[in-house]
């Protein structure tokens, strides 16, 4: 049960932090993400997938730690 | 590096070694899933069970990392005009079919959660597996190649948007990333999933020994 609330929030965790991304203005040139030719879009979807990994690589190891625990 | 710089997405043509890479790792470790579900299914063998679910877990994971990037990706690339607003422009077959194949997976982790009695789980949902895999096709592949969209590989995206056709847009150099990065994003899957295959075995022999 544990396992499923907790998944349930990191789902919540990721769609706030795309809510933030879309929340940007649009104006087209002013806005920094559409500058540089658009570089900075790249910056963010490398950025999402380092942190989505990192994050679901942290909750696999919190699993081995806790069963190391039981065994000792 | 030097890249191709093509209209509406000029340097973000370098998601492709993100993005891209995702679903072709996502397909993958769906394809490595659906032998274990089929092996599972020739033997009964409760070890290749647990490998088909942890590979699809994973896979799951890709894909829906793939398909936030490609959220970001498409509000700064398909907006075109202020008057557009990310839902209008998120209409689209590709992504709709992804969405379904996506939540298919996700049925099939629902469906292994309500059994109680591991043989029946795990045949149950091997046989789901191989169903998931082949909605696979219609859903992400053949039904976005038919209808319009602004997705590259679509028929209409010539005109909205530049497709990424492998032949004409990319160039030899983004080629040279590509196919590695690929096989590079694909192996980290392949090891994250191996790491959980091996706790799950560890926990089950617990299990068994008690």
């Amino acid at each position: 049960m544990n396992k499923i609330v907790r998944s349930l929030w990191l789902v919540v965790c990721g769609l706030l932090c795309s809510s933030i991304l879309f929340a940007q203005n649009t104006n087209q040139e002013t806005d920094v993400m559409r500058t540089s030719g658009k570089i900075y879009v790249v910056v963010a979807v490398c950025l999402t997938i380092l942190i989505g990994l990192f994050v679901y690589v942290f909750l696999l190891d919190r699993k081995i730690s806790r069963l190391e625990k039981g065994k000792d | 590096m030097k890249v191709p710089d093509l209209p509406i997405i000029h340097q973000s043509i370098r998601n492709l070694y993100f993005h891209v890479c995702m679903w072709f790792g996502m397909m993958i470790l769906f394809i490595i899933s659906f032998v274990y579900s089929i092996k599972y299914l020739r033997g009964f063998n409760l070890r290749n069970d647990i490998y088909a679910t942890n590979f699809a877990a994973v896979g799951t994971f890709f894909g829906i990392l793939g398909y936030s990037t490609g959220a970001i990706w498409a509000n700064y690339t398909w907006i075109t005009d202020q008057s557009q607003s990310l839902g209008s422009v998120l209409k689209e077959p590709k992504l709709i079919g992804a969405a379904i194949s996506l939540l298919i997976y996700g049925a099939y982790f629902v469906l292994r959660g309500s059994f109680t009695d591991m043989d029946k789980k795990a045949r149950i949902s091997a046989v789901y597996n191989i169903f998931a895999f082949a909605l696979l096709f219609p859903s992400i592949w053949i039904i976005p190649r038919l209808v319009g969209s602004l997705h590259p590989g679509a028929p209409g995206s010539d005109s909205g948007n530049p497709a990424l056709n492998a032949q004409n847009d990319l160039d030899l150099g983004m080629r040279l990333i590509f196919y590695p990065a690929v096989i590079g994003w694909t192996l980290l899957g392949v090891w994250i999933s191996t790491l959980k295959i091996r706790l799950q075995l560890i926990k089950d022999k617990t299990l068994i020994n008690e």
